[in-house]
């Protein structure tokens, strides 16, 4: 019986792996039709303009190479920092983070106005351009990531894990401070041009990237009826947590400097108090779904010890993730470029005028797209390889790493 | 086989054929075979280039400015080539634009023409990836559309939103102004006649004589006099970017 | 089997005499005789060379009437019946469709002759 019944299992398990991965797919599939249809007819049928000019595709994008360098992390804190728990989760956290690397990359190329141009891309390069530092840790990223795989994966080259392990820690480091600082240059924008934004990346990197982990982790172990040790699962919620509220320190940091801003209120009383969407998404998507409740799930005795407390903490995380990018990105373009202080302002090209952004279909797609092929590339890649996290609990406890 | 006989006859009456073709068209329009080779090779010999001795510039009296006119924008229009309409005018480009300004204590009103500022420390030439956007040697800040990939990154680092975004494919442009679907663009102070020893469209056209235009490092020139005796002002001052775009009245 | 394999490679082996022996060639259509800015050898081989440096010449140092001008080619070379150098019957369609080798100046540089653009006396009020 209880033979029939596992037999029975895996064979539901099949029907459903092939499900998930053919309906990743399509999706994928969607995103790059969408993408032909923009290259082909122009951004004419998207709801970017000359103000918005970075739209959902860039949020998606932002949010999957922010959180693959983050996921990273994960093995560094095994390989680097020396946490053996950690070191069980090296090459999942690995291939995460080749998966939305390569997912929020494509997305990114997709979205270009001459994305036929890519080769032009490759090889005319300005130093001063953080899109052209990309150009070049991009590539490295999948490089050094590739090889600490290897020397993860591959018994002869276990003893340059050290090395590979902190390789990768350092280039993702150069990576998420490029993602900030595209942003953080910009001296024309008043919701960029600030040195703040490379470190507030990098600590949004960590939680994101650990959120996801949990995630991921958490399917893989019901999936295959495994549970999580309870030390471990406690030190990762408790991680997830710091990460959280260090992030949540950030922000708050960089609000509260520009509203000592004079210069700066108008824009602040925008993103937090009269602007529509964007307060909401702020207050109800990033600070109350996405910090409070995922720290009260974390933290609080009782409700911690919940089974899928822990997961339903780092899905909200990253539904506060969106929610910030959207605000950050797409609500820093909708207000207007501050040329003339204390003037009102009109003209035929909106100046002055709080613009409205309205994502259309191919747009949609096209983000979802990226999604599609993280999710695709994840789903096959955790059934190709062996990268279950397996933690022998007698081992570590009895070498005490249960505790360090 | 029969290949070298075919490859003869056919090249024959190729040659036949072309040739009775190109009489027919002397017979038919002389002249306008004979305008379109001198416009091929205007004078004969290349022309220097642009030089770095010159920082073209030019300088706007907004006490001139009449609200409500809008020649310079049209004249820039027809110049450019900047003929496509779209449903959405928030995608349509705009080299340059009239901006009404009203101080809102006193209720005083006027308006100037923007357009690009042909900064001296363009932020759209630090960001952009492949240096399509570049400064050319007299000080002109434009967009070399065969490198650009249309990432948009110089408009989001442009203070003055300067450039747009072709969103659709263009057939009507201008054959002086090569512009295109998925290239960012932006004011270029008419270099097609900047080159030719005109001045840019916009400054031509002006009714009230509001804009003038020049070399700002020739001490004798018209500009440089007028900015040398008058109070200008730069837009976005404090960013320090050195503008060739000056502004009186603001 | 090896009957399949001598037929297959029988076909490979006479495809090519065949597509000789019939080989089209792309119509082009010189519309105005006279000599180009170099023999046609050197512009069939070099001519995307020649057009590549002196864009850069042209945009980046403003170098202006140099003798590869595309505008050059264009008013030379256009169509008489479509008045573009595309489109069915263009000038440089009719190699490139051929080749095989798509061309995106069409999408920046306009590829009809003879188009009027504003002169300074037309821009005035």
């Amino acid at each position: 019986m209880r033979i029939e019944q596992d037999i029975h299992n895996n064979r539901e398990h099949e029907t459903l792996f092939y499900i998930l991965a053919v309906l990743g797919g399509l999706v994928t599939v969607a995103g790059l039709a969408a993408a032909l249809y923009m290259e082909h007819n122009g951004h004419v049928v998207t709801g970017m303009n000359n103000q918005v000019v970075w739209g959902l595709p860039h949020v998606f994008a932002i949010f999957l190479i922010v959180a693959a360098s983050g996921v990273l992390n994960v093995a560094s804190i095994g390989s680097v920092f020396g946490k053996v728990i950690y070191k069980a989760r090296a090459p999942l956290s690995g291939m995460l983070a080749l998966a939305m690397l390569a997912a929020g990359l494509a997305v990114i190329m997709l979205d270009l106005g001459r994305a036929d141009r890519l080769i032009v891309a490759m090889t005319h390069f300005n130093p001063t351009s953080v899109f052209g530092w990309n150009v070049i840790l991009y590539p490295g990223f999948f490089a050094i990531v590739g090889i600490y795989l290897w020397t993860l994966m591959d018994r002869q080259m276990n003893p340059y894990y050290k090395a590979a392990g902190f390789a990768a820690f350092i280039w993702r480091l150069l990576l998420t401070t490029g993602t900030g600082s595209i942003f953080g240059f910009l001296v024309a924008r008043q919701a960029y041009q600030s040195a703040m934004l490379a470190p507030m990346f990098i600590i949004l990197s960590f939680a994101w990237g650990l959120a996801v982990f949990l995630v991921v982790q958490w399917v893989m172990f019901s999936w295959n009826e495994v549970r999580l040790n309870l030390a471990i699962r406690t030190r990762m919620k408790n991680l997830l947590g710091t990460f959280v509220a260090a992030a949540f320190y950030f922000v708050m940091i960089y609000h509260l400097t520009n509203l000592y801003f004079a210069k700066q209120a108008a824009f602040e009383h925008f993103i937090l108090v009269s602007g529509g969407i964007f307060p909401i998404l702020f207050w109800g998507g990033y600070v109350l779904l996405g910090t409070l409740i995922p720290l009260i799930l974390i933290y609080h005795p009782t409700i911690s010890k919940q089974k899928g407390a822990v997961c339903v903490a780092a899905e909200l995380v990253l539904l506060g993730a969106f929610c910030l990018l959207y605000v950050f990105i797409i609500g820093g373009q909708v207000f207007p470029l501050d040329m003339f202080p204390g003037m009102i302002v009109s003209s035929t090209f909106y100046d002055g005028l709080i613009d409205s952004y309205i994502p259309s279909t191919p747009e949609i797609l096209l983000s979802l797209g990226g999604f599609g092929i993280a999710f695709t590339a994840i789903t096959v890649g955790v059934r190709v390889f062996k990268f279950m996290p397996e933690d022998d609990v007698g081992s570590l406890e009895s070498a005490g790493h249960m505790l360090d | 086989m029969n290949e070298p006989q075919d490859k003869s006859r056919r090249g024959f009456i190729g040659t036949a054929a072309a040739g009775v073709a190109g009489l027919g068209t002397l017979a038919l329009a002389p002249g306008l075979h004979l305008i379109e080779v001198t416009q091929a090779n205007p004078t004969g010999a290349p022309s220097q280039g642009a030089s770095s001795k010159i920082r073209w510039g030019m300088l706007i009296d907004t006490a001139k400015c009449v609200t409500g006119c809008d020649v310079c924008v049209k004249a820039c229009a027809t110049e450019n080539g900047i003929n496509e309409t779209l449903k959405d005018p928030r995608q349509g480009s705009q080299w340059i634009r009239k901006i009404d300004l009203k101080d809102p204590k006193f209720d005083r009103t006027f308006s100037l023409p923007m357009m690009c500022q042909h900064c001296a420390e363009p932020p759209c030439v630090d960001v952009c990836p492949t240096g399509a956007s570049f400064k050319r040697a007299d000080g002109i800040v434009l967009v070399d559309r065969h490198t650009c990939i249309g990432c948009r990154y110089c408009m989001m680092a442009c203070p003055y939103k300067a450039r747009s975004f072709v969103h659709q494919p263009l057939t009507e442009q201008n054959p002086e102004v090569p512009r295109g679907i998925g290239c960012v663009e932006s004011c270029n102070f008419c270099v097609q006649r900047v080159d030719k020893g005109l001045k840019p469209a916009c400054v031509e056209s002006c009714p009230e004589g509001a804009m003038l235009f020049g070399d700002l490092n020739d001490k004798n020139s018209e500009i440089a006099q007028r900015i040398a005796r008058e109070a200008t002002t730069q837009v976005r001052a404090d960013l320090k970017l050195n503008l060739g775009v000056r502004y009186q009245g603001i | 089997m090896k009957r399949v394999l001598v037929g297959f490679a029988a076909v490979l082996l006479l495809a090519p005499a065949v597509s000789i022996a019939g080989a089209s060639k792309p119509t082009i259509t010189i519309e105005n005789p006279g000599e180009c800015i170099a023999p046609a050898e050197e512009m069939r081989r070099n001519h995307m060379e020649m057009l590549k440096h002196q864009r850069d010449r042209t945009l980046r140092q403003g170098i202006r009437g140099e003798s590869a001008s595309l505008n050059g080619c264009i008013n030379c070379h256009a169509s008489k019946t479509t008045g573009s150098v595309t489109g069915k019957g263009g000038f440089c369609e009719s190699c490139h469709s051929y080749a095989a080798i798509k061309l995106d100046c069409w999408d920046c540089h306009q590829p009809k002759a003879g188009k009027k653009h504003a002169t300074a006396e037309e821009v005035k009020p």
